[in-house]
């Protein structure tokens, strides 16, 4: 064998080595975002709404009317919907939570929703990653006005008449 | 009216839509990962021939051949028995399996005559054996797939698992020495020419156990707790389990001689415990024990000798292999000997020498691969290892039930812990210790039992990745009861 063969395989082969390390880096990294195109995708016209602040509008002109369910819209569970009753609402990964998200970015017991008086409150359970309503980071108990998105990691969650 | 039923009717349409794109099985990713370490498997047989025999033969694509066709059939398999599984890890694993068995052929090369190596077949030599192991091997991991359909049905031999590793570890210990012990390492089961390493197949069996005890415990374990110095330290009698368990790696350590086995027995029941609780205390606690066994251990070898002398031995070349470089120092000194000729690139696949490497099917084959691959190469494998693990993490994030969780994440852990161990002692960043290099040394214990742990990971990141269907309800392959919401009535709508 010619020197400068065996000396192009060698680095050739290294550099393989290489190309495979980093196309499965490719593959893994795909993988994690999948899913965060997805629900952007699906949740991409109401997200839309949100941010040019219409459903808050709404939800001032909606104000006197109760919320009667809790609707996903985006994550891995979009579309499920729960009645709201008397009944607080826990969210999180454990499966004894209201609402069992499976998100990677949920904290076992994520957060609350509290009903005081006809309104519903949302709480922050000290989540790893924090809970946002609408663009707004929840710190304490706050009003959640109908139509406005709680986001929970790739969750999103709504309250409707 | 009108304007809040429209908005309120299409997430419902719209939920399909998250459901397919996640349902997105990466089958075809991983096939054609495979079939890219494929390529380099035979790349390396083919240099390997080129440097040894100075010609490629033409029937150097056998071997590469053969594992192509044994990785392909576990791939069928995952498609029809695991179809969401974590698409990195079984090219990932093949190709660190396929340059092990490449290694151990050029081993077979370098070592025999010119007459020999002309009809050197496909399954001679260790090269040869191994590949056989590992088609046995990856035959197991199928057979595991194929009879575990739910990572969950584990959890309900839990006690039997944890019993039968118990006695696998203990009886290297009890056998009399001709049966069990290899090269001063008690723990082998001997019968005649062939014997296993009954504490491979242990580790899995006992992790099984602990993550059933430990979903049990938790609460009891997370939440009843002592404040002292800012952490949350445990009460004496929930630390029982722990005790015992670093009781029997203290054992291990001391009647079979293996430090390195149990390290890796107390680190995997820690991290458990951590996975388990969350509690940082466990870790403290755990490194504290087990830092403390060992400057005991070490004390009392330099004291007492006897059962302890072996480690005192051990400790001793680690901090100075050079004292005695022909004798007690002689393995680590020619294993960083070769790490350090390899260099930055390496001398190339068949370029080195192994056969000046002690033990190079064995323990030193990562330091043997370093004299070919170079830093550059070894940092490449190296990186492959920690996708698996990483892999393996990702999956226990990501299933939904506590049992899955702590079993994928104590896997995983534990065969990163494995590869720190063994490549910390080639590189004299720990005491040296006999751990074979998961997928790489030549044995069939530790071959198999590290595919089934690989197979219990793709069980797992299965049942972690497989989409939600209709909203709240899993797809559950067992048929169980949908998942109950509690204390709130639910209208789930399948769309």
């Amino acid at each position: 064998m010619p020197e400068l063969v065996v000396t192009v395989a060698r680095f050739g082969f290294l550099i393989l080595l290489w190309i495979f390390v980093f196309t499965v880096v490719g593959v893994i990294r795909r993988d994690l975002f999948a899913g965060a195109r997805s629900g952007r995708l699906v949740a991409a016209p109401r997200a839309v709404g949100a941010s040019l602040g219409q459903p808050a509008k709404q939800a001032r002109v909606k104000r006197g009317r109760a919320a009667h369910q809790l609707v996903v819209t985006a994550g891995q569970l979009a579309g499920t919907r729960i009645t709201l009753g008397e009944a607080q609402i826990t969210i999180g990964r454990a499966e004894d939570s209201t609402l069992v998200i499976t998100d990677d970015y949920a904290s076992a017991r994520h957060a609350r929703l509290v009903p005081r008086e006809g309104q519903w409150f949302v709480e922050d359970l000290g989540s790893t990653n924090g809970t946002y309503l609408d663009r707004a980071k929840v710190t304490g108990p706050t009003p959640v006005p109908l139509g406005v998105p709680i986001r929970i990691g790739r969750t999103s969650l709504e309250l409707r008449p | 009216m009108t304007a809040a039923a429209t908005p309120a009717s299409s997430p419902a349409n719209a939920g399909e839509r998250p459901g397919v794109r996640l349902a997105r099985s990466r089958r075809n990713a991983e096939l054609s990962l495979l079939l890219l370490a494929m390529v380099l498997v035979a790349a390396y047989g083919a240099m390997v021939e080129a440097n040894v025999l100075e010609t490629v033969t033409p029937d150097f694509w056998i071997p590469a051949a053969t594992l192509t066709a044994v990785f392909l059939g576990l791939h069928v398999v995952i498609r029809f028995l695991a179809p969401f599984a974590d698409p990195a890890l079984l090219p990932a694993v093949a190709l660190l399996n396929g340059l092990g068995v490449g290694f151990l052929r050029r081993f077979d090369l370098a070592r025999a005559t010119p007459a020999e190596r002309a009809e050197l077949a496909t399954f001679a030599g260790t090269g040869g054996r191994q590949l056989a192991w590992t088609l046995i091997s990856v035959l197991l991991a199928a057979a595991l797939l194929v009879v575990v359909r739910d990572h969950r049905s584990i959890s309900r031999y839990a006690y039997t698992l944890g019993l039968g590793g118990i006695v696998l570890v203990m009886l290297p210990a009890v056998l009399p020495a001709s049966m069990s012990e290899v090269n001063g390492a008690k723990i082998w089961v001997r019968v005649g020419n062939f014997g296993i390493q009954p504490g491979e197949f242990a580790k899995l069996a006992l992790l099984a156990f602990f993550a059933y005890y430990l979903v049990r415990k938790r609460e009891v374990l997370s939440l009843a707790s002592r404040r002292f110095l800012g952490i949350d330290f445990p009460r004496g009698r929930d630390l029982g389990p722990v005790l015992v368990v670093w009781l029997i790696s203290l054992l291990v350590l001391v009647f079979e001689k293996d430090l390195g086995t149990s390290l890796l027995y107390f680190g995997m029941f820690v991290v458990t415990l951590y996975i388990a609780t969350e509690r940082v205390s466990w870790l403290l606690i755990g490194l504290v024990l087990f830092f403390g066994g060992v400057y005991v251990a070490y004390v009392l070898g330099e004291a007492v000798g006897g059962p302890f002398a072996n480690f005192y031995l051990r400790a001793q070349i680690w901090m100075d292999p050079f004292a005695d470089p022909y004798n007690d120092g002689y393995q680590l000194v020619q294993g960083l000997l070769a790490l350090g000729t390899g260099g930055l690139f390496g001398a190339g696949p068949g370029g080195g020498q192994p056969g000046k490497l002690p033990l190079v099917e064995n323990d030193f084959i990562f330091a043997g691969l370093g004299e070919e691959l170079g830093l550059f190469g070894l940092s490449a494998l190296l990186v492959i290892y920690l996708l698996i693990v990483e892999r393996g993490l990702r999956a226990a994030l990501a299933v939904r039930d506590s049992f899955g969780k702590l079993l994928a994440g104590g896997l995983a852990f534990t065969l990163g812990l494995q590869v720190f161990v063994i490549v910390g002692g080639i590189s004299k960043l720990i005491p040296l210790t006999g751990q074979t290099t998961p997928f790489l040394s030549a044995g069939g214990s530790s071959l198999m039992a590290n595919w089934l742990l690989i197979a219990i990971l793709l069980r797992v990141s299965d049942g972690a990745r497989r989409p939600v269907v209709g909203g709240g309800t899993a797809a559950r392959p067992s048929g169980g009861p949908p998942e109950q919401l509690h204390g709130a009535p639910t209208e789930v709508i399948k769309p």
